[in-house]
């Protein structure tokens, strides 16, 4: 059982004042703590908000889609909306990575609004194929949408994920890679050049596949609730990471390093709202 | 063991809607062929594919399914030991992963398929259970206690088939958490897990025709949590003890004990017989295989004389 998805009032200029938002927030953080992941976060922000304002299901019943953070690493925006949401508090924002607080680096199951820990990558895609078909068993119409790294498709696991999804035909699985062609050493493209092309990979695998701008909001929305509901659907957004700040834009160190107070102001001052390029 | 543990997941699933199988292209024994005719969906084949047969049953969990996986032991654990250890552990989800024939019981296919150390690694890991009982009627219990009671994770060592039935003089039933007499006897105890108890009970028996008195055989199907206190009980009731595991002694029971007994104010004497710490390139009988490892009644029984 799968249903459409279209939450009808997805304000699109909405999107980007919260995304800027996120964006400021993040930056905010990263003058209190050292272990932030911003530019890993800044690359799916429209990603994760388009998922939680425009398609998924959220109504406070059994059958509320669920959101799994595969790409753990992204969990600081997920961690805003939570707080924007009601689900997660101020204190909790404020208490980040900190000995009072609930909240890592890393999402944690038992922590509100979280569904799965994650935290090592190629886990979490097995994990939704088995929430899919947990709710097929259950008869629940829930839809399972799950954020992934392009670096985590590296993973053995991942492939065996999108080999079962395809196979037991679980059309309520809704992935979404971040391909923002970035991982730990450098950019994907050079390192692992048989990478891509990706969509084609998981279309051979029984996906179906539509690629987008990753931080078009509208053209996320519009993708996924295009899809034809016969197959486990992929949308491959092509990101940048560390969008909206240019100096951290595709520079590896940001995947760990927090602003000094000097960039911080820099950072603050440059970012706008992020519209797509190809708009 | 494997039949056995298939009809009683059978037999539950048909009552309890939670139950599910995740299998990695293992051959279905006894009932596990009507599970997979009678609930389809609940019965999931992944192939080959070992991390994904744990990630699903964890998300399975997370949705309020009680998933069981069973595989080879060495793929239940080993090829998929970080979903286990992250997905389930570290989650703390109602999942069993089943290792089918733990220790040296697919003994004509190589080092690959021997579950020598599957004891250690699987009790390193914060929270995850860890059982192995003796004998087809013990895996029915165990089977009936996880699918219905236990809370987190567990690593189920099973054996495969044609066990011999160990526990119709046990004293005690089977307790999760708890070690079980299988025979009372004075003396000696011999501490031990899984099918290899039949060697113990043989073991009994000799000591029994030298001595009028057989051994005691304590049967600790539960690996973790370890019941020290019903352990700390029969080493102090005793002056020879003697630990039994098809397993190696690194981070097996053996150790346990001896770690255990040092706080003792009374220390028994202790002897460990436990698979060696190396890889046999040998293929036969899985008594042959023992035997290549030093474990058979006649070295056991020496050993026991020179304590």
């Amino acid at each position: 059982m799968t249903r459409p998805g279209h939450n009808e009032g997805f304000d699109v200029s909405a999107a980007r004042r919260r995304c800027l938002g996120y964006r400021r927030r993040i930056l905010g953080m990263s003058q209190k703590v050292s272990a932030l992941h911003a530019a890993p976060a800044f690359s799916c922000i429209e990603l994760t908000d388009t998922i939680y304002y425009g398609l998924m299901d959220r109504r406070g019943s059994e059958d509320d889609d669920v959101f799994l953070m595969s790409k753990g690493h992204g969990c600081l925006v997920q961690y805003l909306i939570l707080n924007d949401l009601g689900i997660l508090s101020d204190a909790d924002i404020d208490l980040y990575c900190t000995a009072e607080g609930r909240l890592g680096a890393h999402p944690d199951y038992g922590v509100p609004g979280i569904a799965a820990a994650t935290g090592s990558l190629g886990h979490g895609l097995g994990m939704a194929v088995g929430m899919a078909q947990a709710d097929r068993i259950l008869s629940r119409s829930t839809r399972v949408h799950v954020l992934l790294s392009d670096g985590e498709m590296q993973e053995g696991s991942s492939w065996e994920a999108v080999m079962m999804a395809a196979n037991l035909g679980l059309s309520s699985v809704i992935a979404y890679l971040d391909l923002n062609d970035f991982q730990g050493l450098g950019r994907t493209s050079a390192l692992h050049p048989a990478f891509y092309p990706v969509a084609d990979k998981w279309r051979a695998f029984g996906w179906e596949v539509a690629e987008v701008d990753g931080h078009d909001a509208a053209a996320i929305h519009e993708a996924v609730t295009r899809r034809s509901m016969e197959k486990p659907f992929l949308l491959v957004g092509r990101t940048v990471k560390g969008r909206g700040v240019s100096f951290m834009e595709n520079e590896p160190i940001w995947h760990y390093r927090s602003p000094s107070a000097e960039e911080y102001g820099q950072a603050l001052s440059e970012l706008t709202e992020v519209t797509s390029r190809h708009a | 063991m494997r039949n056995r543990f298939a009809q009683t997941i059978y037999d539950i699933a048909c009552r309890d809607p939670r139950i599910a199988m995740v299998v990695a292209d293992i051959s279905p024994a006894g009932a596990m062929s009507e599970f997979a005719e009678r609930f389809p969906d609940r019965f999931i084949n992944v192939g080959v594919a070992e991390q994904v047969m744990i990630g699903m049953a964890a998300g399975m969990a997370l949705r309020g399914l009680r998933p069981f996986a069973y595989t080879i032991a060495t793929f239940a654990l080993f090829r998929p030991f970080e979903m286990v250890r992250d997905d389930l552990a570290y989650q703390g989800l109602p999942v069993t992963v089943v290792g089918i024939g733990g220790g040296l019981a697919y003994s004509t296919l190589g080092g690959t398929h021997l579950a020598q150390d599957d004891i250690a690694v699987a009790s390193a890991v914060p929270g995850l259970r860890v059982l192995a009982p003796c004998d087809p009627a013990e895996t029915g219990d165990a089977a009936e206690f996880l699918a219905a009671e236990a809370e987190g994770p567990t690593y189920l060592r099973l054996g495969k088939a044609g066990e011999p039935i160990l526990t119709q003089e046990a004293t005690d039933p089977f307790v999760p958490g708890r070690v079980r007499c299988l025979r009372a006897g004075a003396g000696t105890v011999i501490l031990g897990y899984g099918p290899i108890l039949s060697l113990a009970m043989d073991l009994s028996d000799r000591i029994a025709e030298q001595t009028g008195v057989p051994a005691t055989v304590v049967n600790v199907h539960t690996l973790k949590p370890l019941d020290h206190e019903g352990l700390r009980g029969h080493l102090s009731a005793h002056d020879r003890v003697i630990v039994l595991e098809e397993h190696v002694a690194t981070g097996g029971l053996g150790q346990r004990i001896r770690s255990l007994a040092y706080d003792l104010d009374r220390r028994p004497r202790i002897g460990v017989a436990a698979l060696q710490d190396r890889f046999i390139h040998r293929y036969g009988s899985r008594d042959a295989l023992l035997a290549e490892h030093g474990l058979t009644l006649a070295t056991l029984l020496s050993k026991w004389r020179e304590m």
